[in-house]
């Protein structure tokens, strides 16, 4: 059944011996290694480790947050690095946690998946990947100029980014940096499964996984150079006397939010969907059932990125725009409930009457069904404009855009990686530790963001260091819930860690049963170089 | 266990390379010290902002010198071949979507920032008794005559003149194309050279153009919202139109010293087809910023 012998891939003519240098072979060749590694999976391991790093500084940058909170009035920081803190937890977390997280798993799973050697352009890929640890030295580094790190939210809105001191040329060049490693991740990403997947697979037959990240590279191609634009006109704005943002020269600060949320928008769907992708890879092999309308998935996938395009300014319901843009932009925003209202439904048939186990990454799967539509039921609540009136910069929309971005986003890294690391390392995880991590995750991410919901309805502003005293119980439940969420993923960590230094169980090449994929026909680990030649598929690996 | 090497090309994955890394270091050199250098330190961060773009320039040409020499050793089959070629139309893709930014820019100033300037939005008059004296036609540099009084660049001067230049290096390339596919090294050579020629041409009226507007016009990057838009969008255009330049250059030094096929030759297509990007881009510069 298994078409491709791992053994053959070996004889290759730039593995002069047997698989890649460790840190036996001394440490110079091996960062010489890493350094120049043209190989995807290397590559890949290097994004999730970044990504982990990242998601790391960005959580202490929340408990700062959520300790300033526990208590109303001042505590522990002052307004202004508070302020440093809710921008940079922003774009630590959303530019070099979550994106390159699922660069990394693209890097991985794809060429696997497809059954090509590597990505289309490994260099360029090398290229991308190392792009980022200098964006973000650059970016945190202006944490110690004088005049600290930027200060004016992630959305860098004008007048306001025009204070920042320092930090303002840096975080610009950072974020052109950043945007330089996401352009051409995604070119190399589009490129590879337009032209290198095997012959036995026609687009239609792609696994979801793969169709989200064509999709996502799309729209990371056509939104990361509007952003550059963006911030580039802030540049100027502030260095070389032009007035893109300032009315007294014909400009006009709402100018910026068009542009940053033409952006933004298709960013946020940037960032949920390979978890789409990742969900419906899993749920169907904890069903034992194939995936539930898998072309209707790659409609709804394209419909909801078409979308994304048209909705952008349901962020600015507020800033006074006239009725009937606020109509449509209401309007087209709750369209997008359709499509996916459609994928959930879909995971669900997919588990109706499937003979069903509930390993880890299936929890993970759920979790995210579950928490993912909640916060989705609180997007459609802030896509009417009437009521967004109300809700707009409240912490109902901390609430809303954490529950997609938590346990949506990142629960769905957690899970692919639970998923795939017996493929990765040839080494079981340790299941009852995956099973405490999933638990203790899910509860305490809902006491950190559910009650942030009460908190906007009843008035609490986001982005303030300070509040009136009502809102003290539910603030101290919600930084409880921060601290024990992340301490909890510290077993994750160890987990994986585990994993990676292969103790634990070996894994089968199948790993699990219901799992279907080209990624699965190989051993376990997968060979260095996995198909050199394009796989002869059995039609039953297909989607 | 049928392995299917025979009937398939192995596809090329290049070996370990460090020119990633160090153009990842050279860059980040480059915009950290001209970050420094904005901020106003002079003393070193101008030396390192230029020895960070010269390192940048020497990494690319390493780069792009081992991937011309992979082509030139035949690594490269007719997969490789569609990569690169999707990968460019990809690339300029991003690039048409970096101007859209700055024509959306223009659109909306002009379409509804100035209108709600002048009382549009609320049907209100605040604006009677903050600016009376402002109209809010375009061309303009705001309610606070910010920069000072200026006049735009006539349309039919300079501008025409670029135009009809881009658009028959858009003939002189496609021309040296056919001269390729003829097997005519004579005719591709000359129709590159006239391209670049043409390119570098373009180049110098603009820089007349700037010179112009700053000494007679009053037109500077600081008058207000035109100056803003005028200056970003034919400076990014201008920029594109110097690297579209360089490369024209190259790949006629290499059509020069032999290479490339009348079958295998997408470095010359890849520049050609950015050429024509940029060639497009300026006529929309054309209509949006100098004619309407």
């Amino acid at each position: 059944m298994s078409t491709v012998n791992p053994t053959d891939t070996h004889h290759d003519h730039h593995d002069h011996h047997h698989g890649p240098v460790t840190l036996a072979d001394g440490v110079w060749p091996w960062m010489k290694r890493w350094i120049g590694t043209t190989n995807h999976k290397d590559l890949g391991t290097l994004y999730l480790i970044f990504s982990f790093v990242m998601l790391f500084i960005g959580g202490l940058m929340s408990l700062v947050i959520r300790a300033e909170l526990f208590a109303p009035g001042i505590q522990f920081v002052d307004p202004g690095f508070y302020n440093e803190m809710i921008t940079l937890h922003a774009l630590v977390m959303i530019f070099g946690g979550v994106m390159p997280g699922f660069v990394g798993l693209a890097n991985w799973m794809v060429p696997m998946m497809i059954g090509c050697s590597d990505l289309a352009l490994p260099r360029v890929n090398n290229w991308g990947f190392w792009i980022l640890p200098f964006a973000f030295t650059m970016l945190l580094g202006t944490l110690f100029l004088s005049g600290g790190g930027p200060a004016s939210g992630w959305t860098m809105y004008p007048p306001l980014v025009m204070q920042t001191g320092n930090a303002l040329p840096l975080m610009v060049f950072a974020i052109h940096l950043a945007g330089i490693s996401s352009i051409t991740g995604a070119i190399n990403i589009v490129v590879t499964i337009l032209n290198m997947r095997a012959p036995d697979m026609p687009l239609l037959k792609m696994p979801l996984f793969v169709w989200t990240w064509l999709i996502t590279a799309y729209l990371l191609i056509a939104v990361m150079p509007v952003l550059a634009g963006a911030v580039t006109m802030i540049l100027t704005d502030h260095f070389f006397g032009t007035t893109f943002f300032d009315a007294a020269g014909g400009g006009d600060p709402v100018l910026f939010q068009h542009i940053f949320w033409f952006f933004g928008h298709p960013e946020v769907y940037i960032m949920i969907l390979p978890a789409f992708g990742i969900v419906s890879t899993i749920i169907p092999a904890f069903a034992r059932k194939p995936l539930f309308g898998h072309d209707s998935m790659v409609y709804a996938v394209a419909s909801i990125a078409f979308l994304s395009f048209i909705v952008w300014a349901h962020h600015m319901f507020t800033v006074g725009m006239p009725v009937s843009a606020e109509l449509f932009f209401m309007f087209a925003t709750m369209l997008i409930a359709v499509p996916t209202g459609v994928k959930v439904f879909n995971w669900v048939a997919t588990m109706w009457r499937g003979s069903m186990t509930f390993e880890t990454p299936m929890l993970f799967a759920l979790g995210f069904v579950v928490l993912f539509t909640i916060g989705g039921f609180s997007g459609l609540m802030l896509a009417l404009t009437p009521v967004d009136f109300q809700y707009h910069d409240s912490y109902f929309v901390v609430a809303h855009f954490h529950y997609v971005l938590v346990p949506g986003a990142i629960f769905s890294i957690i899970a692919a990686i639970y998923y795939w690391i017996p493929k990765w390392t040839g080494t079981m995880y340790n299941e009852k530790l995956g099973q405490f991590h999933f638990w203790w995750s899910a509860i305490w991410i809902n006491v950190l963001f559910f009650p942030q919901h009460f908190l906007g309805l009843a008035g609490m502003p986001r982005r303030i260091p300070d509040y009136a005293t009502q809102f003290t119980d539910f603030n101290v439940i919600s930084s409880i819930g921060a601290l024990m969420f992340f301490l909890g993923q510290f077993v994750f960590i160890y987990n994986m860690i585990m994993c990676m230094r292969r103790s634990g169980k070996k894994a089968t090449g199948r790993v699990w049963e219901g799992a279907r994929g080209l990624e699965w026909t190989v051993a376990s680990p997968a060979p260095y170089h996995t198909f050199e030649t394009p796989p002869k598929i059995d039609p039953r690996e297909l989607a | 266990m049928a392995t299917h090497t025979s009937e398939h090309h192995k596809y090329y994955v290049p070996e370990p390379s460090p020119w990633p890394f160090m153009l990842t270091v050279a860059l980040f050199l480059m915009l950290g010290a001209a970050g420094f250098w904005l901020n106003g330190s002079t003393t070193v961060a101008p030396y390192i902002a230029a020895v960070g773009l010269a390192m940048v320039l020497v990494m690319v040409f390493i780069w792009f010198r081992d991937v011309v020499h992979e082509n030139r050793t035949g690594a490269y089959g007719v997969q490789e071949d569609r990569t690169y070629r999707y990968a460019m139309m990809w690339f300029i893709f991003s690039e048409v979507m970096f101007f859209a930014a700055f024509f959306g820019a223009l659109f909306y100033t002009r379409m509804i920032a100035l209108p709600w300037l002048n009382g549009e939005g609320e049907k209100f008059f605040t604006n009677v008794y903050l600016w009376p004296q402002f109209e809010g036609a375009w061309p303009t540099n705001g309610p606070g005559n910010i920069g000072g009084d200026f006049e735009t660049v006539n349309a039919w001067h300079l501008p025409l003149i670029n135009t009809l230049l881009l658009l028959t290096s858009s003939v002189t390339i496609t021309w040296a194309h056919w001269g390729l596919k003829e097997d005519n090294r004579w005719k591709l050579c000359l129709g590159l050279a006239a391209t670049a020629a043409l390119g570098a041409f373009f180049l110098y009226w603009q820089a007349v153009e700037y010179i112009e507007a700053y000494e007679h016009l009053g037109l500077t990057l600081g008058s207000g919202i035109y100056g803003s838009t005028f200056f970003l969008l034919t400076g990014f255009h201008g920029m594109h139109v110097t690297l579209g330049t360089l490369m024209l250059i190259i790949i006629l030094l290499r059509c020069l010293k032999g290479h490339f096929s009348s079958h295998d030759h997408f470095g010359f297509e890849a520049v050609a087809w950015y050429w024509h990007f940029v060639d497009v881009v300026w006529l929309g510069l054309f209509i949006f910023v100098y004619i309407l």
